[in-house]
């Protein structure tokens, strides 16, 4: 598991003692304590377990006003595509001579969705999103592939548990070529 | 002409001139330079001497520059920009080294391939932080200012992008340069402080196998890397061939992962999180996986694979007439050292051993050579690199047949270059 509500002072208490100690060359050890409050301001990754979601939730049918306000203009019509990638659609076109990767055919999580969405989207204003609006958008990008209802409530706890189409459909090569 | 006629408003003039110095007596000065070479000229006339002297050769040169640039005349060496999504987002897709206009191993910092996903942040070092948080004892935060006074290491060491080469795998063979088709390489010595040493000053706890490298652009580019890497040859890098790294290039500080996929050395580097497990982001799921003809996709392939391509003679080019040629290519591995280099001139009959510039570095590119005395005939131009695991690149058939057909990621299949008698060198699919 990763380190949701991990509390990060009696982690410090706890695992001092447990610190690897310096290497051999001196170095002078500059980093500065960074607050667990402040932490949690940078922290915008989330774990395949939902780690690190945030309060709130939406559904596809509020996400559609925020797909139609902020993302149409690149992704298309219902995530067709075009000019920026095709969200929707290819599901089951992997082994084609002409698979169609797209968020429903292909990723293998849906809390990469909110990840993205948040850390990157709209390309022109990133982080500008509130979480009920990330929620929503990620319940919309699923809706239109299928995957989930149009007022099925997205949240930290129903996102993580949403099951990829191709959620399956990866073989790790770690540790594998690095390793041979 | 006299010492003072050389610097009229003396030496030190000239330094502060070098970025803005005062233009106005700049150009008096050259005016009256140029005056006296012309009244030289005629003196040299008169005097029916014939001396050899080319025009540049009679005037009083440049003044000094404070950051120098090449030469006028190398204006054709240049990137070639690849831009997916056009105007509506001019800084995301990659910028290609042209190969073939360059020797050597190093890639002039200014010719450096790039990919970035949202343009490039304009990033003030003095308000930027290194955040390393997660499975460790402390979170601490790094400033530039800190990092830059941490020991540090000087490598050289390519980076490849993993879509390097995928334009070779268009249904047919297109003709543009060898920097084109697989410039999203490029090699560079770089210095900055080892990853390991902040990490251990952080205290990682048992737990912790994995770390989220995420850039401060504004796609916030994260990628997941195995502990292993991190604390075996991972650096952050702070300067670039000598100089602090260009903002195209990370600025102020990014991963250096020696040898693996090109986006995982996440540029302009915010943040690294201690995990138990790879956090699954866009770019290691929705893109850098390679899709299976069976549907199904390889992931986590860090490693760039055993690769070569000739430079020159390379597509787009032209031999002019029969006669003496060198054959000049660069190859590289992920791997490691490059342990040889074959190259033939007839599509694989008879092979022979180039020669090889650089082999004794790790994940490095090598220069390799070979002479060639081109009869006028039909030639076609291949190399084949092998690495010291004894990997050996492969052809491209046998690479195709691994992956599916809109596979790109990945490709180090061996590059065909056909010669035609009329010395035209054409990309062709062997």
């Amino acid at each position: 598991m990763f380190m949701r509500n991990f509390p990060t002072t009696i982690a410090a208490l706890l695992l001092t003692a447990c610190a690897i100690p310096s290497p051999a060359g001196k170095a002078p050890a500059l980093g500065t304590p960074v607050s667990a409050a402040e932490v949690a301001r940078w922290d915008i990754s989330i774990g395949p377990d939902g780690a690190g979601l945030p309060p709130g939730g939406g559904t596809a049918r509020e996400g559609q006003t925020v797909y139609e306000q902020k993302c149409i203009a690149c992704h298309g019509v219902k995530g067709a595509g075009k000019p920026a990638d095709a969200l929707a659609g290819g599901i089951g076109s992997l082994a084609s001579k002409t698979p169609v990767r797209t968020v429903g055919s292909y990723w293998p999580y849906a809390t990469t969705l909110f990840d993205y969405v948040r850390r990157s989207m709209p390309i022109d204003k990133p982080l500008s999103l509130t979480s009920d609006e990330v929620y929503a958008v990620s319940a919309y990008v699923l809706f239109v592939n299928g995957i989930v209802g149009e007022d099925a409530q997205m949240n930290a706890r129903s996102l993580p548990q949403v099951k990829m189409p191709n959620r399956d459909g990866f073989i790790s090569d770690w540790p594998g070529r690095a390793a041979r | 002409m006299k010492r003072n006629d050389i610097h009229p408003e003396g030496p030190d003039a000239a330094v502060s001139d070098a970025r803005s110095g005062p233009v106005s007596r700049r150009r008096g000065f050259i005016k009256r330079a140029s005056a006296l070479v012309a009244g030289g000229t005629v003196a040299v006339s008169a005097g029916a001497q014939d001396l050899a002297g080319q025009p540049w050769e009679r005037v009083y040169g440049a003044p000094f520059a404070g950051y120098g640039q090449p030469s006028r005349f190398e204006q054709p060496v240049a990137r070639v920009l690849g831009k997916p999504y056009g105007d509506l987002a001019a800084g995301t897709g990659a910028a290609a080294t042209p190969l073939e206009m360059l020797e050597g191993i190093i890639t002039p910092s200014s010719l450096h391939t790039i990919r970035s996903h949202s343009g490039t942040p304009d990033i003030d070092p003095k308000q930027h932080l290194l955040l390393l948080h997660g499975l460790l004892a402390r979170p601490l935060g790094f400033s530039v200012d800190a990092l830059l006074r941490y020991p540090m290491v000087t490598r050289t060491h390519f980076i490849e992008c993993a879509g390097n080469s995928g334009r070779g795998l268009a249904p047919q063979p297109q003709q543009v340069s060898a920097g084109a088709l697989h410039g999203l390489v490029s090699c560079s010595e770089w210095t900055g402080v080892p990853l390991r040493i902040v990490l251990e000053e952080a205290g990682l706890l048992p737990a912790a196998k994995w770390l989220l490298a995420e850039g401060a652009d504004s796609a916030h580019m994260s990628r997941s890397i195995p502990l292993e890497k991190a604390l075996d040859d991972a650096m952050l890098a702070l300067y670039q061939n000598g100089e602090r790294l260009r903002p195209e290039q990370g600025y102020p500080v990014r991963l250096m992962l020696p040898g693996w996929e090109g986006n995982m050395s996440v540029k302009w580097l915010r943040r690294l999180k201690a995990t138990d497990g790879p956090v699954h982001t866009k770019d290691e799921t929705s893109k850098y996986t390679d899709l299976l003809p069976d549907g199904r996709a390889e992931q986590f392939t860090f490693e760039m694979g055993v690769k070569s391509v000739i430079t020159k003679p390379s597509s787009t080019m032209k031999l002019p007439r029969a006669g003496f040629y060198e054959i000049s290519g660069l190859a590289w591995s992920g791997a490691g050292r490059i342990r040889r280099v074959e190259v033939t001139t007839d599509g694989g009959l008879t092979w022979a051993d180039a020669a090889l510039t650089g082999e004794e570095r790790s994940r490095c590119l090598v220069r390799f050579r070979m002479p060639w005395d081109w009869a006028g005939r039909e030639s076609l131009l291949q190399s084949r690199a092998t690495d010291e695991k004894g990997q050996v690149q492969p052809g491209r058939h046998a690479w195709q047949a691994k992956y599916s057909p809109e596979n790109r990621y990945h490709n180090n299949s061996i590059v065909s270059w056909g010669v035609g008698a009329d010395g035209a060198v054409k990309h062709v699919y062997a």
